[in-house]
């Protein structure tokens, strides 16, 4: 339950605080005050704690930041997903139902977040009206009505025009642009990784050159119209050095991958799992391990969630009509930390992706746990391991591929705005 | 994981693929066949195998032949057999997959007979009857999508060894649109586990699926490389909508590159045998002169597909020979 006072003390002791945007990774309490962190390792003076929390074995990590979650439709569920998952800023993308191609409807969805949750809730507006790619959205208002960012949602407009239109416009308006890269005709009839194992199963592929075409096009667009350009969910090794290669020639470029793609890879489609359906599609053996590297080295500056809540009605189904997707923000964690332990890498860069490195993406001051910043917290055990089960899940959408596996890390309490938005029962 | 269509013990319950049975369980079901060839010759054509059995035939894809193959064999394997025409029906009106099948089961089905147009159907049925635990309903593949037609792969299994004898030092030609042929991945996969020495296929790199060298093939663009001393020719229907989808120019360039005649039929082997999956396009993939020729072995591939499919329920069933 969510207690509506954010003039709340609130001492967390004795937890190990990780820093990732620092680095600093020592074991302090962290004292809260007012809805922000009042002090770390030493108590303001004056602090009188209301509530102390005892984080001994905890480790106390800023509120995660998700770029990519479709919390529209039961946001309520979904939200108590998200503080389930630690998550306290998220993107939502506009392919949700409906479409947030008004400013109407981005406003809307703020505002209800607003009422109902702590969690910060940022749309990503469409680029064209009903993400038809012919005529462009509001992108302006759009923005003003709280978008972060415009984009086509899954693939580029069939019409290059329109997408040269669209950068240009979203430019003038300083607006940012996501783009999940794949080229509309090369993707729009596949479902699989067009590979050996694609063809054995009889799987409608799509190629690799889906996703470096798409991105090929908009960089050249991009230097063209000087629009501020991030790639969401890229999947392919090409798709990694490509936008390694951009941000090397200095391009104000940013991307993205899914955090199931650390994991996940097309031989886990099995034997037709119609879970293991995604958009873009799992890729090869290669492909993931040239993501995991790529968010090593902070060329992919963000793992998401790709958080898309679906029924069985749209999921039980055979593999090619399955609708791509799975639940997945309260997997964000374990599954990112389950990546860093596979690359040995400390605890305060395996969060990186998730806090503050998202949070740069956005442009937005969050991710971080520093004095004067707002109060979103996210305590795990990080030794604690679960076996994800459909009752576990907070979300609507229970159905993901790593139903019955089991995961390592699992938030115990997450605060935001200095509130106790969860914990864990 | 466990293949699907074995039980832990290895046997098999459902016919989803070729692809994982073993050389001595297709031997078996080559076997099988072999003994009900006879049963169509008698005068009353039935055995009493799947007496009191009811077999369900669940065509989500139009498909009259293979239908009614499937449903003689239960016939004259003495089961009920019930035919659905998925396409108008149920489906049609919302259900789903699943809930068609849920419905079935509470009308005591042992035997599912599932075409689906989406690779992987009859997969989902099998997942779905074993989390229920209606594991003891057999599922048989019909063909799904492009990935697989094993009772077809079967039965050119049966045609290849009744004319040449067994697999040993067999070159064999695939032919025309593998990409889309559900029927070329059972038979490479079987030919495979059979020992045929070389598994050639052949066509336009817009037809040959990415990589297919990967289940032991070898790829020809050249008709006349590819059946160069071949044993068995397999011609694969050519679908008229390949054109619109820019896999190829026209049928006429395709037969004038892939097209089977006796001229470019003399590459193979003098007593080469032609066969193809059915329904054919006379002068597109084959013509007539070949199609009609004693070389042609496609008439006897349905008669042999008939107790091939027998083999197929009686050994599920359990009461193989």
């Amino acid at each position: 339950m969510m207690t509506n006072n954010n003039t709340q003390h609130i001492e967390i002791r004795s937890g190990r605080v990780i820093d990732p945007a620092s680095q600093f990774d020592e074991a302090v309490s962290v004292f809260v005050a007012d809805g922000k962190i009042a002090g770390i390792g030493q108590m303001p003076a004056g602090f009188k704690a209301d509530q102390v929390i005892d984080a001994t074995g905890l480790v106390v990590a800023p509120g995660l930041v998700d770029l990519s979650a479709r919390i529209a439709s039961n946001i309520d569920a979904e939200l108590e997903a998200a503080v389930a998952g630690g998550v306290t800023t998220l993107a939502c993308p506009p392919d949700v139902d409906p479409i947030l191609d008004e400013p109407e409807l981005a406003e809307r969805l703020v505002r209800y977040a607003e009422d109902v949750s702590q969690v910060r809730v940022l749309p990503v507006g469409a680029m064209t009206q009903g993400l038809s790619g012919a005529m462009l959205a509001e992108i302006s208002l759009l923005r003003d009505a709280g978008c972060i960012a415009v984009s086509q949602g899954r693939g580029l407009p069939s019409d290059t025009r329109v997408l040269w239109r669209a950068l240009q416009y979203a430019a003038s308006c300083d607006v940012p642009v996501w783009i999940q890269p794949a080229e509309y005709h090369l993707s729009k009839d596949g479902i699989a990784h067009d590979s050996a194992l694609a063809s054995r199963l009889g799987l409608a592929a799509i190629p690799v050159a889906a996703e470096t075409l798409a991105m090929q096009k908009v960089l050249a667009l991009a230097k063209a119209t000087g629009a501020r350009v991030h790639f969401t969910q890229i999947s392919s090794a090409e798709g990694v050095a490509l936008l390694r290669e951009a941000r090397d020639a200095g391009l104000p470029i940013t991307g993205d991958m899914a955090a199931h793609a650390l994991h996940l890879y097309e031989q886990d489609i099995g034997y037709f799992d119609p879970l293991t359906r995604f958009d873009p599609p799992l890729r090869g053996y290669g492909d993931r391990e040239a993501l995991r590297l790529g968010l090593a080295e902070g060329t992919l500056g963000a793992a998401v969630s790709a958080h898309t809540p679906l029924g069985v009605d749209v999921k039980r189904v055979p593999f090619a009509e399955a609708a791509p997707g799975a639940t997945g923000i309260e997997l964000l964690l374990p599954l990112t930390l389950a990546w860093g332990e596979a690359l040995s890498l400390p605890l305060r860069r395996s969060l990186l992706p998730v806090t503050s490195q998202a949070a740069a993406i956005l442009g937005i001051k969050a991710g971080e746990i520093a004095v004067g910043q707002c109060a979103d917290l996210c305590l795990f055990d990080p030794q604690a391991s679960w076996t994800v089960q459909e009752s576990d899940l907070r979300s609507a959408g229970k159905l993901t591929p790593f139903l019955g596996r089991t995961l390592q890390g699992r938030v115990v309490a997450t605060l935001a705005g200095g509130q106790t938005v969860y914990q864990r029962p | 994981m466990l293949d699907p269509q074995l039980d832990a013990d290895g046997n098999l319950v459902h016919l989803l693929s070729t692809e994982g049975l073993s050389r001595e369980q297709l031997t078996r079901l080559l076997d099988t066949c072999a003994s009900f060839l006879g049963v169509s010759d008698r005068e009353v054509k039935k055995v009493p195998l799947l007496r009191g059995k009811s077999v369900f035939n669940l065509f989500f894809e139009n498909s009259t032949r293979t239908r009614t193959t499937f449903e003689i064999a239960a016939k004259r394997l003495s089961a009920d057999v019930i035919n659905l025409n998925m396409s108008t029906s149920s489906t049609a009106k919302g259900e789903t997959l699943l809930d068609t099948v849920d419905n079935l089961c509470a009308m005591h089905a042992d035997m599912f007979v599932v075409r689906h147009e989406s690779s992987g159907a009859p997969h989902l049925i099998v997942d779905h009857l074993r989390r229920t635990g209606r594991s003891d309903i057999h599922v048989i593949n019909a063909g799904d999508g492009r990935h697989g037609h094993p009772t077809q792969g079967l039965l050119d299994m049966y045609t290849i060894r009744h004319y040449k004898g067994g697999f040993e030092g067999l070159k064999v030609a695939l032919i025309g649109d593998i990409l889309h042929s559900r029927v070329a991945r059972s038979d490479i996969h079987a030919l495979k586990t059979l020992g045929a020495e070389s598994i050639r296929v052949v066509g336009p790199q817009t037809l040959i699926p990415t990589d297919i060298e990967s289940l032991g093939v070898e790829v020809h663009r050249d008709l006349d490389s590819g059946l160069k001393d071949c044993d068995v020719v397999i011609a694969l229907r050519l679908q008229r909508e390949r054109m619109s989808g820019a896999l190829l120019p026209s049928a006429t360039e395709f037969h004038d590159r892939y097209g089977l005649t006796h001229e470019r039929l003399k590459a193979a082997k003098p007593d080469a045998i032609v066969m193809h999956p059915g329904p054919m396009n006379r002068g597109v993939e084959i013509d007539s002169a070949v199609a009609d020729s004693p070389r042609a072995v496609i008439l006897p591939q349905v008669t042999f597909g008939i107790a091939m499919r027998m083999a197929v329920m009686s050994v599920l069933a359990g009461g193989g020979a």
